[in-house]
Protein backbone atom coordinates (compact mmCIF):
# COMPACT_ATOMS: atom_id res chain seq x y z
CA UNK A 1 0.00 0.00 0.00
CA UNK A 2 1.58 3.47 -0.83
CA UNK A 3 0.97 6.55 1.86
CA UNK A 4 0.93 8.53 -1.22
CA UNK A 5 -2.16 10.44 -1.69
CA UNK A 6 -4.69 10.72 -4.36
CA UNK A 7 -5.31 14.63 -6.50
CA UNK A 8 -8.54 15.31 -5.02
CA UNK A 9 -11.99 14.30 -7.22
CA UNK A 10 -12.60 17.04 -9.75
CA UNK A 11 -16.56 17.43 -8.08
CA UNK A 12 -17.59 19.79 -11.87
CA UNK A 13 -15.93 16.92 -14.05
CA UNK A 14 -18.56 14.15 -12.59
CA UNK A 15 -22.31 15.06 -12.80
CA UNK A 16 -23.53 16.65 -9.41
CA UNK A 17 -25.81 14.99 -6.95
CA UNK A 18 -29.20 16.64 -8.09
CA UNK A 19 -29.68 16.63 -12.14
CA UNK A 20 -32.89 17.85 -12.45
CA UNK A 21 -34.07 15.64 -15.28
CA UNK A 22 -33.35 12.77 -13.36
CA UNK A 23 -35.87 12.04 -11.61
CA UNK A 24 -34.94 9.50 -9.24
CA UNK A 25 -31.85 12.21 -8.05
CA UNK A 26 -34.61 14.52 -6.39
CA UNK A 27 -35.22 12.72 -3.34
CA UNK A 28 -31.49 10.75 -3.11
CA UNK A 29 -29.07 13.78 -3.90
CA UNK A 30 -27.49 14.89 -0.60
CA UNK A 31 -27.96 18.90 -0.59
CA UNK A 32 -25.23 19.15 2.14
CA UNK A 33 -21.59 19.82 0.64
CA UNK A 34 -19.05 16.70 0.91
CA UNK A 35 -16.86 17.08 4.14
CA UNK A 36 -13.47 17.31 2.99
CA UNK A 37 -11.03 15.32 4.30
CA UNK A 38 -7.52 14.30 4.43
CA UNK A 39 -6.76 10.31 3.08
CA UNK A 40 -5.47 8.23 5.97
CA UNK A 41 -4.89 4.70 6.05
CA UNK A 42 -8.31 3.97 5.23
CA UNK A 43 -8.90 6.12 2.57
CA UNK A 44 -5.44 5.02 0.53
CA UNK A 45 -5.66 1.40 1.49
CA UNK A 46 -7.89 -1.17 -0.16
CA UNK A 47 -9.14 -4.71 -1.05
CA UNK A 48 -6.86 -6.91 -2.89
CA UNK A 49 -8.85 -9.30 -5.22
CA UNK A 50 -6.16 -12.13 -6.60
CA UNK A 51 -6.43 -13.85 -10.39
CA UNK A 52 -7.80 -16.84 -8.72
CA UNK A 53 -11.28 -15.39 -8.04
CA UNK A 54 -11.88 -15.33 -11.57
CA UNK A 55 -13.52 -18.46 -13.00
CA UNK A 56 -13.06 -20.05 -16.34
CA UNK A 57 -16.14 -17.91 -18.63
CA UNK A 58 -16.40 -14.69 -15.94
CA UNK A 59 -15.23 -12.87 -19.07
CA UNK A 60 -17.46 -14.07 -21.58
CA UNK A 61 -21.11 -13.27 -21.20
CA UNK A 62 -21.93 -15.26 -23.55
CA UNK A 63 -21.63 -18.22 -22.56
CA UNK A 64 -21.08 -17.75 -18.45
CA UNK A 65 -25.21 -17.99 -18.13
CA UNK A 66 -25.88 -19.99 -20.98
CA UNK A 67 -26.38 -23.99 -21.17
CA UNK A 68 -24.00 -26.18 -22.05
CA UNK A 69 -23.98 -25.78 -26.10
CA UNK A 70 -25.67 -23.14 -26.08
CA UNK A 71 -25.18 -19.45 -26.44
CA UNK A 72 -26.51 -15.78 -25.70
CA UNK A 73 -28.63 -14.15 -28.00
CA UNK A 74 -27.45 -10.61 -29.82
CA UNK A 75 -24.88 -9.41 -31.84
CA UNK A 76 -21.63 -10.65 -30.39
CA UNK A 77 -19.14 -7.92 -28.99
CA UNK A 78 -15.90 -7.82 -27.57
CA UNK A 79 -14.81 -5.10 -25.31
CA UNK A 80 -11.35 -4.47 -24.42
CA UNK A 81 -8.61 -1.46 -23.40
CA UNK A 82 -6.73 -0.67 -20.65
CA UNK A 83 -7.74 0.74 -17.01
CA UNK A 84 -5.52 3.64 -16.64
CA UNK A 85 -4.71 6.49 -13.87
CA UNK A 86 -4.42 9.97 -14.14
CA UNK A 87 -0.84 9.75 -14.30
CA UNK A 88 -1.24 7.82 -17.44
CA UNK A 89 0.03 4.90 -15.78
CA UNK A 90 -1.88 1.28 -16.54
CA UNK A 91 -3.56 -0.02 -13.42
CA UNK A 92 -2.49 -3.88 -12.52
CA UNK A 93 -4.68 -6.24 -11.03
CA UNK A 94 -7.32 -4.32 -10.82
CA UNK A 95 -10.82 -5.98 -10.04
CA UNK A 96 -13.53 -5.24 -12.83
CA UNK A 97 -17.33 -6.01 -13.06
CA UNK A 98 -19.61 -5.66 -15.51
CA UNK A 99 -23.55 -5.53 -15.98
CA UNK A 100 -25.93 -5.21 -18.42
CA UNK A 101 -29.55 -5.80 -20.30
CA UNK A 102 -29.57 -8.65 -23.22
CA UNK A 103 -29.58 -7.61 -26.25
CA UNK A 104 -33.72 -6.78 -26.25
CA UNK A 105 -32.79 -4.49 -23.55
CA UNK A 106 -33.89 -7.01 -20.69
CA UNK A 107 -32.33 -7.03 -17.15
CA UNK A 108 -32.25 -10.68 -15.71
CA UNK A 109 -34.08 -9.00 -12.54
CA UNK A 110 -36.74 -9.61 -10.57
CA UNK A 111 -38.31 -5.76 -10.19
CA UNK A 112 -37.30 -5.52 -14.17
CA UNK A 113 -40.74 -4.55 -15.97
CA UNK A 114 -39.87 -4.20 -19.58
CA UNK A 115 -42.19 -6.12 -21.66
CA UNK A 116 -39.19 -7.46 -23.93
CA UNK A 117 -38.39 -10.77 -23.48
CA UNK A 118 -35.56 -12.70 -20.91
CA UNK A 119 -33.10 -14.42 -22.78
CA UNK A 120 -32.52 -17.39 -21.00
CA UNK A 121 -28.83 -17.95 -22.26
CA UNK A 122 -28.10 -14.33 -21.20
CA UNK A 123 -27.34 -13.55 -17.18
CA UNK A 124 -25.87 -9.80 -17.55
CA UNK A 125 -22.63 -9.72 -15.38
CA UNK A 126 -18.85 -10.50 -16.27
CA UNK A 127 -15.82 -10.03 -14.54
CA UNK A 128 -12.30 -9.45 -14.61
CA UNK A 129 -8.91 -8.40 -13.23
CA UNK A 130 -6.79 -6.36 -15.25
CA UNK A 131 -3.07 -7.40 -16.69
CA UNK A 132 0.09 -5.66 -15.42
CA UNK A 133 0.13 -3.21 -18.06
CA UNK A 134 -3.78 -2.45 -17.26
CA UNK A 135 -5.19 -4.00 -20.47
CA UNK A 136 -8.02 -6.10 -20.15
CA UNK A 137 -10.70 -7.88 -22.70
CA UNK A 138 -14.26 -9.55 -22.49
CA UNK A 139 -17.04 -11.11 -24.74
CA UNK A 140 -20.47 -10.14 -24.98
CA UNK A 141 -23.62 -9.23 -26.62
CA UNK A 142 -24.53 -5.66 -27.43
CA UNK A 143 -27.04 -4.57 -24.93
CA UNK A 144 -30.13 -3.06 -26.55
CA UNK A 145 -31.86 0.10 -25.73
CA UNK A 146 -34.90 0.27 -23.30
CA UNK A 147 -37.40 2.78 -21.85
CA UNK A 148 -37.57 3.92 -18.27
CA UNK A 149 -39.91 5.50 -16.15
CA UNK A 150 -38.71 9.21 -15.46
CA UNK A 151 -39.93 11.38 -18.09
CA UNK A 152 -43.18 10.02 -20.49
CA UNK A 153 -40.66 8.73 -23.20
CA UNK A 154 -36.95 8.09 -21.87
CA UNK A 155 -35.07 5.77 -23.28
CA UNK A 156 -31.31 4.90 -22.11
CA UNK A 157 -28.90 4.27 -24.80
CA UNK A 158 -27.32 0.89 -25.05
CA UNK A 159 -24.58 0.89 -22.42
CA UNK A 160 -22.88 -1.40 -19.91
CA UNK A 161 -22.24 -0.83 -16.45
CA UNK A 162 -18.61 -0.84 -14.98
CA UNK A 163 -17.35 -1.54 -11.43
CA UNK A 164 -14.08 -0.68 -10.72
CA UNK A 165 -11.50 -0.91 -7.26
CA UNK A 166 -8.49 0.05 -8.27
CA UNK A 167 -5.94 -0.35 -5.44
CA UNK A 168 -7.64 1.62 -3.38
CA UNK A 169 -11.17 2.62 -1.87
CA UNK A 170 -10.50 6.12 -2.29
CA UNK A 171 -10.80 5.05 -6.12
CA UNK A 172 -13.56 3.36 -6.22
CA UNK A 173 -15.53 4.11 -9.52
CA UNK A 174 -18.98 2.77 -11.26
CA UNK A 175 -19.39 4.59 -14.55
CA UNK A 176 -21.02 3.31 -17.47
CA UNK A 177 -19.98 2.61 -21.37
CA UNK A 178 -21.85 3.60 -24.45
CA UNK A 179 -21.49 2.65 -28.00
CA UNK A 180 -20.30 4.81 -30.63
CA UNK A 181 -22.92 6.45 -33.08
CA UNK A 182 -25.42 5.60 -30.72
CA UNK A 183 -28.49 8.61 -31.44
CA UNK A 184 -30.15 8.11 -27.47
CA UNK A 185 -26.78 9.15 -26.31
CA UNK A 186 -27.60 12.99 -26.69
CA UNK A 187 -31.25 12.62 -25.26
CA UNK A 188 -30.46 10.38 -22.06
CA UNK A 189 -30.81 12.65 -18.76
CA UNK A 190 -28.33 10.38 -17.19
CA UNK A 191 -25.47 11.32 -19.31
CA UNK A 192 -26.64 14.28 -19.80
CA UNK A 193 -25.89 14.84 -15.72
CA UNK A 194 -22.39 14.90 -16.55
CA UNK A 195 -21.73 18.65 -17.13
CA UNK A 196 -19.60 18.43 -20.30
CA UNK A 197 -19.57 16.83 -23.75
CA UNK A 198 -15.42 16.76 -23.29
CA UNK A 199 -16.36 14.12 -20.01
CA UNK A 200 -18.92 12.64 -22.06
CA UNK A 201 -17.38 11.54 -24.74
CA UNK A 202 -14.55 9.25 -22.24
CA UNK A 203 -17.67 7.26 -22.09
CA UNK A 204 -18.26 6.53 -25.83
CA UNK A 205 -16.69 3.51 -26.81
CA UNK A 206 -15.65 3.98 -30.41
CA UNK A 207 -15.94 0.44 -33.00
CA UNK A 208 -12.17 -1.17 -33.03
CA UNK A 209 -12.20 -2.86 -36.37
CA UNK A 210 -7.95 -4.19 -35.86
CA UNK A 211 -9.71 -5.97 -32.80
CA UNK A 212 -12.66 -7.57 -34.68
CA UNK A 213 -12.44 -11.36 -35.43
CA UNK A 214 -13.71 -12.03 -38.82
CA UNK A 215 -16.77 -13.99 -39.36
CA UNK A 216 -17.36 -13.74 -35.32
CA UNK A 217 -17.50 -10.64 -33.29
CA UNK A 218 -17.16 -6.95 -33.59
CA UNK A 219 -14.99 -4.80 -30.72
CA UNK A 220 -15.34 -1.64 -28.87
CA UNK A 221 -12.35 -0.30 -27.39
CA UNK A 222 -12.98 1.29 -23.73
CA UNK A 223 -10.19 2.77 -21.87
CA UNK A 224 -10.80 4.05 -18.15
CA UNK A 225 -9.45 6.20 -15.97
CA UNK A 226 -9.49 6.03 -12.07
CA UNK A 227 -7.70 8.81 -9.84
CA UNK A 228 -3.59 8.84 -9.73
CA UNK A 229 -2.13 9.93 -7.12
CA UNK A 230 0.03 13.18 -6.35
CA UNK A 231 2.75 12.86 -9.23
CA UNK A 232 5.16 15.02 -7.46
CA UNK A 233 4.83 13.39 -4.38
CA UNK A 234 5.11 9.53 -6.13
CA UNK A 235 8.67 10.81 -7.31
CA UNK A 236 9.51 11.56 -3.86
CA UNK A 237 8.14 8.21 -2.45
CA UNK A 238 10.39 6.43 -5.53
CA UNK A 239 13.18 8.31 -4.05
CA UNK A 240 13.27 6.80 -0.78
CA UNK A 241 11.72 10.72 0.96
CA UNK B 1 3.30 11.96 -19.01
CA UNK B 2 0.20 13.49 -19.53
CA UNK B 3 -2.24 14.13 -17.03
CA UNK B 4 -5.68 12.78 -17.82
CA UNK B 5 -9.06 13.01 -16.27
CA UNK B 6 -10.57 10.52 -14.25
CA UNK B 7 -13.63 9.20 -16.13
CA UNK B 8 -16.68 10.68 -14.97
CA UNK B 9 -18.72 8.68 -12.91
CA UNK B 10 -22.46 7.23 -13.70
CA UNK B 11 -25.54 5.79 -11.50
CA UNK B 12 -25.19 1.74 -10.52
CA UNK B 13 -28.71 2.45 -11.36
CA UNK B 14 -31.69 0.11 -9.70
CA UNK B 15 -30.25 -3.29 -10.82
CA UNK B 16 -26.19 -2.92 -9.74
CA UNK B 17 -26.86 -6.49 -7.64
CA UNK B 18 -26.99 -8.19 -11.08
CA UNK B 19 -23.14 -7.09 -11.55
CA UNK B 20 -21.95 -6.85 -7.69
CA UNK B 21 -24.48 -9.68 -6.02
CA UNK B 22 -25.64 -11.82 -8.89
CA UNK B 23 -26.57 -14.97 -6.21
CA UNK B 24 -28.47 -12.29 -4.21
CA UNK B 25 -30.00 -10.77 -7.77
CA UNK B 26 -31.05 -14.96 -8.17
CA UNK B 27 -28.50 -14.66 -11.15
CA UNK B 28 -27.12 -17.92 -10.14
CA UNK B 29 -24.97 -20.33 -11.59
CA UNK B 30 -22.09 -17.54 -12.96
CA UNK B 31 -20.11 -16.87 -9.66
CA UNK B 32 -19.72 -19.56 -6.91
CA UNK B 33 -20.55 -17.01 -4.39
CA UNK B 34 -20.97 -13.27 -4.14
CA UNK B 35 -18.02 -11.12 -3.47
CA UNK B 36 -17.54 -9.52 -0.12
CA UNK B 37 -19.92 -12.01 1.78
CA UNK B 38 -18.12 -12.96 4.49
CA UNK B 39 -15.99 -10.07 5.96
CA UNK B 40 -14.14 -12.05 8.57
CA UNK B 41 -13.70 -15.14 9.53
CA UNK B 42 -14.99 -17.79 12.25
CA UNK B 43 -11.06 -17.20 13.82
CA UNK B 44 -10.84 -13.41 13.60
CA UNK B 45 -9.67 -11.19 16.66
CA UNK B 46 -12.00 -9.44 18.16
CA UNK B 47 -15.58 -8.36 19.65
CA UNK B 48 -18.69 -9.53 17.77
CA UNK B 49 -20.78 -6.94 16.40
CA UNK B 50 -23.59 -6.78 13.50
CA UNK B 51 -24.42 -3.53 12.19
CA UNK B 52 -28.40 -3.08 10.97
CA UNK B 53 -29.24 -0.17 9.45
CA UNK B 54 -31.62 1.76 6.47
CA UNK B 55 -30.77 4.08 3.84
CA UNK B 56 -33.58 6.64 3.15
CA UNK B 57 -34.47 9.18 1.12
CA UNK B 58 -35.95 12.78 1.01
CA UNK B 59 -39.43 11.41 1.62
CA UNK B 60 -38.23 9.53 4.98
CA UNK B 61 -38.53 6.14 2.48
CA UNK B 62 -35.95 3.25 2.82
CA UNK B 63 -34.01 2.92 -0.28
CA UNK B 64 -34.81 -1.10 -1.67
CA UNK B 65 -32.24 -0.99 -4.24
CA UNK B 66 -29.37 0.19 -2.46
CA UNK B 67 -25.70 -1.19 -2.58
CA UNK B 68 -23.56 -0.28 0.33
CA UNK B 69 -19.53 -1.57 0.49
CA UNK B 70 -17.54 -1.94 3.95
CA UNK B 71 -13.99 -1.59 4.15
CA UNK B 72 -12.93 -1.59 7.74
CA UNK B 73 -9.72 -2.47 9.51
CA UNK B 74 -8.65 -5.30 11.85
CA UNK B 75 -9.28 -5.48 15.78
CA UNK B 76 -5.62 -3.59 15.71
CA UNK B 77 -6.42 -0.87 13.37
CA UNK B 78 -4.31 -2.69 10.72
CA UNK B 79 -6.00 -3.21 6.85
CA UNK B 80 -6.00 -6.39 5.52
CA UNK B 81 -3.53 -4.88 2.79
CA UNK B 82 -1.02 -4.52 5.09
CA UNK B 83 1.58 -6.33 6.79
CA UNK B 84 0.84 -7.78 10.40
CA UNK B 85 -2.69 -7.56 9.61
CA UNK B 86 -5.21 -10.72 11.16
CA UNK B 87 -5.15 -13.07 8.43
CA UNK B 88 -8.76 -14.08 9.15
CA UNK B 89 -10.27 -10.63 8.59
CA UNK B 90 -10.96 -9.56 5.21
CA UNK B 91 -12.06 -6.07 6.12
CA UNK B 92 -14.26 -5.84 2.79
CA UNK B 93 -17.91 -6.46 2.41
CA UNK B 94 -20.75 -5.69 0.42
CA UNK B 95 -24.51 -5.57 1.48
CA UNK B 96 -28.16 -4.93 -0.21
CA UNK B 97 -30.64 -3.58 1.90
CA UNK B 98 -33.79 -6.70 1.86
CA UNK B 99 -35.99 -5.92 -1.32
CA UNK B 100 -38.88 -5.13 1.11
CA UNK B 101 -38.25 -3.36 4.09
CA UNK B 102 -34.47 -1.88 2.69
CA UNK B 103 -33.08 -3.42 6.25
CA UNK B 104 -29.11 -3.88 5.46
CA UNK B 105 -26.96 -6.15 8.04
CA UNK B 106 -23.42 -6.07 8.23
CA UNK B 107 -21.89 -9.03 10.52
CA UNK B 108 -18.14 -8.59 11.41
CA UNK B 109 -16.03 -7.42 14.28
CA UNK B 110 -14.97 -3.76 15.56
CA UNK B 111 -12.04 -2.94 14.40
CA UNK B 112 -9.18 -1.01 16.42
CA UNK B 113 -8.30 2.46 15.88
CA UNK B 114 -6.50 3.80 13.19
CA UNK B 115 -2.64 5.25 14.35
CA UNK B 116 -3.14 7.21 17.89
CA UNK B 117 -6.24 9.71 16.04
CA UNK B 118 -8.81 8.26 14.19
CA UNK B 119 -11.23 6.11 16.09
CA UNK B 120 -12.56 2.76 15.79
CA UNK B 121 -14.48 3.23 12.10
CA UNK B 122 -16.05 1.32 8.87
CA UNK B 123 -16.11 3.07 6.08
CA UNK B 124 -18.61 3.06 4.03
CA UNK B 125 -19.40 3.33 0.17
CA UNK B 126 -23.44 4.06 -0.98
CA UNK B 127 -24.67 3.35 -4.68
CA UNK B 128 -28.21 3.23 -5.63
CA UNK B 129 -30.25 4.62 -8.99
CA UNK B 130 -30.36 8.10 -8.32
CA UNK B 131 -27.01 8.55 -6.64
CA UNK B 132 -24.87 9.49 -9.51
CA UNK B 133 -21.44 9.53 -7.27
CA UNK B 134 -21.23 6.83 -4.86
CA UNK B 135 -21.37 8.59 -1.70
CA UNK B 136 -18.49 7.65 0.87
CA UNK B 137 -18.76 7.65 4.66
CA UNK B 138 -17.70 6.46 7.92
CA UNK B 139 -19.90 4.66 10.53
CA UNK B 140 -18.25 5.50 14.40
CA UNK B 141 -19.14 3.68 17.48
CA UNK B 142 -21.36 5.59 20.39
CA UNK B 143 -18.99 5.85 23.84
CA UNK B 144 -15.66 5.40 22.02
CA UNK B 145 -13.16 7.86 23.73
CA UNK B 146 -11.23 8.16 20.55
CA UNK B 147 -14.18 9.64 18.96
CA UNK B 148 -13.58 12.87 20.64
CA UNK B 149 -10.13 13.23 18.67
CA UNK B 150 -11.11 11.76 15.60
CA UNK B 151 -10.53 14.44 12.71
CA UNK B 152 -13.22 13.77 10.40
CA UNK B 153 -15.74 13.30 13.72
CA UNK B 154 -14.24 17.39 14.51
CA UNK B 155 -14.39 18.36 10.77
CA UNK B 156 -17.80 16.91 10.90
CA UNK B 157 -19.07 19.58 13.70
CA UNK B 158 -22.55 19.67 15.19
CA UNK B 159 -23.25 17.37 12.11
CA UNK B 160 -20.75 14.85 13.82
CA UNK B 161 -23.55 12.64 15.51
CA UNK B 162 -25.01 11.43 11.67
CA UNK B 163 -21.57 9.11 11.82
CA UNK B 164 -22.50 7.25 14.82
CA UNK B 165 -24.20 3.84 15.42
CA UNK B 166 -25.58 3.15 18.56
CA UNK B 167 -26.43 0.03 20.36
CA UNK B 168 -30.02 -1.52 20.30
CA UNK B 169 -31.72 -3.48 23.20
CA UNK B 170 -29.91 -6.25 21.82
CA UNK B 171 -26.44 -5.10 21.36
CA UNK B 172 -26.84 -5.10 17.74
CA UNK B 173 -25.21 -1.45 16.11
CA UNK B 174 -28.24 0.72 14.47
CA UNK B 175 -26.70 2.89 11.83
CA UNK B 176 -29.00 4.71 9.38
CA UNK B 177 -27.80 6.14 6.47
CA UNK B 178 -30.16 9.67 5.06
CA UNK B 179 -29.23 10.97 1.92
CA UNK B 180 -31.55 14.24 2.29
CA UNK B 181 -33.04 16.07 5.45
CA UNK B 182 -32.24 17.84 8.69
CA UNK B 183 -30.47 14.61 9.85
CA UNK B 184 -28.55 14.30 6.46
CA UNK B 185 -25.45 11.95 6.99
CA UNK B 186 -21.94 13.62 6.50
CA UNK B 187 -20.90 12.47 3.10
CA UNK B 188 -17.08 12.51 2.49
CA UNK B 189 -14.83 14.14 -0.16
CA UNK B 190 -11.63 12.87 0.29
Amino acid sequence: MSNTPFVPRDRGWHPPAFHEPYRSTHLRAPQQKLLKMPQSTSELSGPVFGHDLIGELDADLIHNFAASGEAAIGQRTIVHGRVLDENGRGVPNCLVEVWQANAGGRYRHKKEGYIAALDPNFGGCGRFITKEDGSYSFRTVKPGAYPWPNGPNDWRPAHIHFSLFGHAFAQRLITQMYFEGDPLIDLCPIVGSIPSREAVDRLIAPLDMKATVPMDARAYRFDIVLRGRDATLFEHEREGM
Amino acid sequence: MGQLKESPSQTAGPYVHIGCVPNFAEVTGVYPADLGQVIVGDEAVGQRITIKGRVFDGAGAPLLDAMIEVWHADANGVYASQEGADPHVAGFGRVAGDQDTGVFEIATIKPGSIGDEHAPHLSLWIVARGINTGLHTRMYFAGDPLNAVDPVLLAAGDRANTLIAHPDDGGDFVFDIHLQGPAETVFLDM
